[in-house]
């Protein structure tokens, strides 16, 4: 029973890690289109070529 | 191959030959302009479009020769500087620029797809984004290699518009709302489930099977989770509650934060003085969390509103045409901002007058109904005032500039707006008036508790208390109106009208008046060919001259016309000149003379017209086309024409006991025909936007509720004052811009549904409220008489919460086929 007193901070540091991944995701602008990208990668076909890289 | 356009869906009229080739098969497509964007989509292998699309394109109108002329301005740093971005390099030759546009024509993904390709093969451009949900794109570009009108023509070129936005302004501000309640909501969920993960154990095991200090352990964590929601998450309640305290009133955001608030510090008041029987982490965490959820479903449908009024952010410089050495005619291109008083600006017939001024040289006759409403044209000439927004109609003005920007009547208008706005009268919302009375009893239910264990138990009394303000936790309380808001507001948008406003749903059962505006709202607003009378059986041919004499002619009777005798190949004339008020005269290849103007104009060529049967429409503009040799060819009867859905909407709203007025700037006889015809029986007509103000002013007096419909400027202030209001999707910006509610795809039958789904939303609340108080009767009991332990307390909370949630999910409706 004692590993409880590891593993419960852990699960609480995990969370926080876990909080700071979705900061991250929301900031860098993850979120800001929701239908676009499924629609895209439907229709984009890697044989065209382009100028990006 | 089919009888619709290949590009975009319109029937192919019978004559019209402009075929496609694609994968094989010979489409058609129905005009010139459709066939040029099909043909440059598909030579540029980017002909799976037509096969990944879900919808149709717009039709697509060949672009006249003066806009792709203006495109070439925004290449001005000037122009510039507020909507692109320069990127600063270490390489100095270098000129990378990045702009937001925004486009116009997007109708599903395949567009975006195909916007993106096409221009991203363009030599210089460096990177594309488009975004779908709001149709905005960054375009990234070396300005060396190509300039931005390359880049906005070519996206013209496959038949979509592009128009430059300010990023800065709006955007920012609600991208970064949006960002942060997406935090908060995430942290409060995160938050939720490992708190959960702790409590469980502790619910659930009997007494002493966790060890004291696994139990104080499972605690502190939970506290350490539930800290970052009480601080962080939960913060706009507070700010709503200090707002709502600020002005002397109680609203929703009160109890939730006088719930999380106490529930948190008792909570650790419990935890440090190790009372067990106190501790509700959990509960606060969960609240929060389905609060939260209700608040960012609802705010999403209503920026999906906001997307229709987005173009209002458009930034369009306005374009003028400066003559710098009048009376010389030498003209030059310039934005409207930079014009100053005295400058004489040149208007060409069909263009917008840009300031207010006073005419110097010309005389023409002006559409003044963007303003007035009134839909017959003024005649005006040299030395008399103009105003900016009128629409020149005939011939060209040489203007000087008396007001410009802020100073004009147009803006005057849009502060009259502004003001009208402000002294809206706002209803108080039911869930606002509910929760006040449901926090004074709680309150008093809590002190009567605390106050009659302190006398038996002084030591239960704290912990009793706290159960009785957590088992009356408002959760289904304050998520009964936003759940209920959420699924109608998600519905009305299947159907065709847009809630912009908060407030909208609550206050459309109240409705007992509903005011319309004539023109552009019962009526289309552009002129129409009603009827037409030819003199000779040969429709084609005749279709084709009025073809070839219009299709100069920016006149908006032109433009009927020309849509009228739709997709022609146009008949070549050597010579079209143009007789101010009258109409239009020219020579066809064969020598003939052709005139197409008022019935005296061809008079004056053919003699008098021939008797007929046909009679022409009551107030309809009548125009005929005649000919030297041939004599008289066509009449058109041409009018403003009433919308075909507007009776049946009307009848629905009578038959729903509404009052129906009709309002509006235009004739007299204008007016009181088209009110005779849709039965309408009080009317009003040449009523200025001060006086539609004060009618609308006088029926909210005698206690009534006003529905405003309206598209124009002048009806904006009104829109604002009325207790709910209604923009057609194609009214003006100001319209819109002050409008609850907007009707993109101007079916006006959606509007007696969104009457009908508003009650149903109201008699929801309704049931949704009901039932929190019934379950606080049943609840509060338990929780005062101290039997009812926690985890019971905060089932409870999350059953009834998920009721209230399962029974406004009910007004979400499929879109009937």
């Amino acid at each position: 029973m004692e590993s409880l007193y590891l593993l419960i901070p852990l699960s609480i540091v995990l969370v926080f890690v876990i909080g700071v991944i979705f900061w991250w995701a929301t900031r860098s602008g993850q979120f800001d289109d929701l239908e676009g990208p499924g629609h895209r990668i439907l229709l984009d076909d890697d044989d065209q070529p382009s100028t990006r890289k | 191959m089919s009888d619709s356009c290949f590009h975009c869906g319109l029937p192919v009229p019978a004559d019209a030959d402009y075929p496609v080739r694609y994968r094989e098969h010979t489409h058609r497509a129905c005009c010139a302009g459709c066939q040029a964007v099909a043909h440059s989509i598909i030579e540029s292998g980017l002909g799976d479009y037509y096969q990944h699309r879900q919808q149709q394109a717009g039709k697509v109108q060949a672009l006249p020769e003066e806009w792709l002329e203006r495109l070439k301005l925004y290449d001005q740093s000037d122009v510039q500087a507020s909507f692109v971005r320069q990127e600063n390099s270490e390489d100095s030759n270098a000129d990378i620029r990045e702009a937001a546009l925004i486009l116009e024509g997007i109708t599903c993904a395949a567009c975006i797809w195909l916007n993106e390709q096409h221009l991203k093969r363009l030599d210089g451009v460096l990177s594309v984004e488009i975004n779908y949900s709001s149709h905005r794109a960054r375009v990234r570009w070396d300005n060396r290699r190509l300039v931005l009108s390359d880049i906005l023509q070519a996206i013209s070129a496959i038949g979509y518009r592009a128009h430059p936005y300010d990023s800065e302004r709006q955007e920012q501000l609600a991208q970064k709302n949006r960002k942060s309640a997406i935090n908060r909501l995430w942290v409060a969920g995160l938050s939720m489930m490992q708190v959960m993960m702790y409590a469980v154990p502790v619910y659930i095991a009997q007494d002493g099977e966790i060890a004291f200090e696994y139990l104080w352990l499972l605690h502190w964590a939970s506290f350490a989770l539930t800290l970052p929601v009480v601080v962080y998450s939960a913060w706009p309640f507070y700010q709503g509650t200090w707002r709502d305290l600020k002005a002397k009133r109680v609203g929703m955001d009160t109890p939730v934060s006088i719930a999380v608030l106490v529930t948190f510090i008792a909570s650790s008041y419990a935890l440090l003085s190790r009372t067990e029987h106190g501790i509700y982490f959990d509960s606060v965490s969960m609240f929060v969390f389905l609060l939260l959820g209700g608040r960012y479903l609802e705010g999403m449908a209503r920026r999906r509103a906001g997307a229709a009024t987005e173009s209002l952010v458009k930034l369009v410089p306005a374009f003028a045409h400066r003559l710098p050495e009048w009376p010389q005619p030498h003209s030059q291109e310039t934005t409207v901002a930079s014009l100053r008083i005295d400058d004489v600006v040149l208007v060409k017939a069909g263009e917008t007058i840009p300031v207010d001024g006073i005419i110097v040289q010309g005389h023409s006759r002006l559409n003044e109904a963007l303003l007035t409403g009134e839909s017959q044209a003024i005649a005006r000439q040299e030395g008399e005032a103009v105003i900016a927004g009128t629409l020149n109609l005939d011939s060209p003005l040489c203007i000087r500039t008396t007001h410009t920007g802020q100073n004009t009547r147009l803006a005057a208008i849009v502060r009259l707006l502004d003001h009208a706005l402000a002294e809206k009268p706002r209803l108080a919302v039911l869930a606002d008036r509910f929760a006040a009375w449901f926090i004074s009893v709680l309150l008093v239910v809590a002190v009567l508790t605390f106050v009659w264990w302190w006398q038996r138990d002084a030591e239960q009394a704290l912990w009793i208390t706290v159960a009785v303000l957590v088992v009356s936790c408002p959760c289904a309380l304050s998520l009964a109106t936003p759940a209920a808001l959420a699924a109608a507001t998600g519905t009305l948008a299947q159907r065709g009208i847009l809630i912009a406003r908060g407030h909208t749903l609550e206050t459309l059962p109240q409705i007992t008046d509903v005011v319309f505006d004539k023109t552009g709202t019962l009526t289309y607003g552009t002129p129409q060919v009603l009827s037409q009378y030819l003199f000779s059986p040969d429709n084609d041919a005749i279709h084709r001259l009025v073809a070839g004499l219009e299709a100069q002619s920016e006149h908006p009777l032109a433009k009927a016309l020309l849509q009228h005798v739709g997709a022609v190949e146009a008949a070549t004339f050597l010579e079209v000149t143009n007789r101010v008020g009258s109409g239009l005269e020219g020579y066809s290849a064969e020598g003939d003379c052709l005139r197409l103007g008022t019935l005296s104009y061809i008079s004056e060529l053919c003699g008098p017209m021939p008797n007929t049967a046909w009679d022409a429409p009551a107030h309809a503009t009548v125009v005929a086309l005649g000919s030297q040799l041939q004599g008289w060819l066509a009449v058109y009867a041409l009018g403003d024409e009433v919308r075909d859905d507007a009776a049946p909407m009307l009848q629905q709203l009578q038959q729903q006991g509404l009052q129906l007025h009709l309002l509006s700037g235009d004739r007299q006889s204008a007016v009181a025909a088209l009110a005779e015809q849709l039965g309408i029986s009080t009317w009003h007509a040449e009523a200025t936007p001060e006086r539609k103000l004060d009618y609308v002013a006088q029926l909210q007096q005698q206690q009534k509720r006003v529905l405003m419909v309206g598209d124009g400027v002048n009806d904006a202030p009104v829109l604002a004052k009325a207790d709910v209001s209604l923009a057609m999707g194609n009214g003006t910006d100001v319209a819109r811009a002050s409008a609850d509610m907007i009707l993109p795809g101007e079916q006006l039958t959606a509007l007696p549904a969104a009457l009908h789904l508003a009650r149903q939303t109201r008699q929801i609340v309704r049931q949704n409220l009901w039932w929190a108080v019934g379950y606080n009767l049943l609840a509060l009991p338990l929780a005062v008489s101290g039997y009812l332990t926690p985890w019971l307390a905060s089932l409870g909370m999350a059953c009834s919460s998920l009721l209230v949630v399962g029974n406004a999910l009910r007004l979400l409706q499929r879109k009937p086929r």
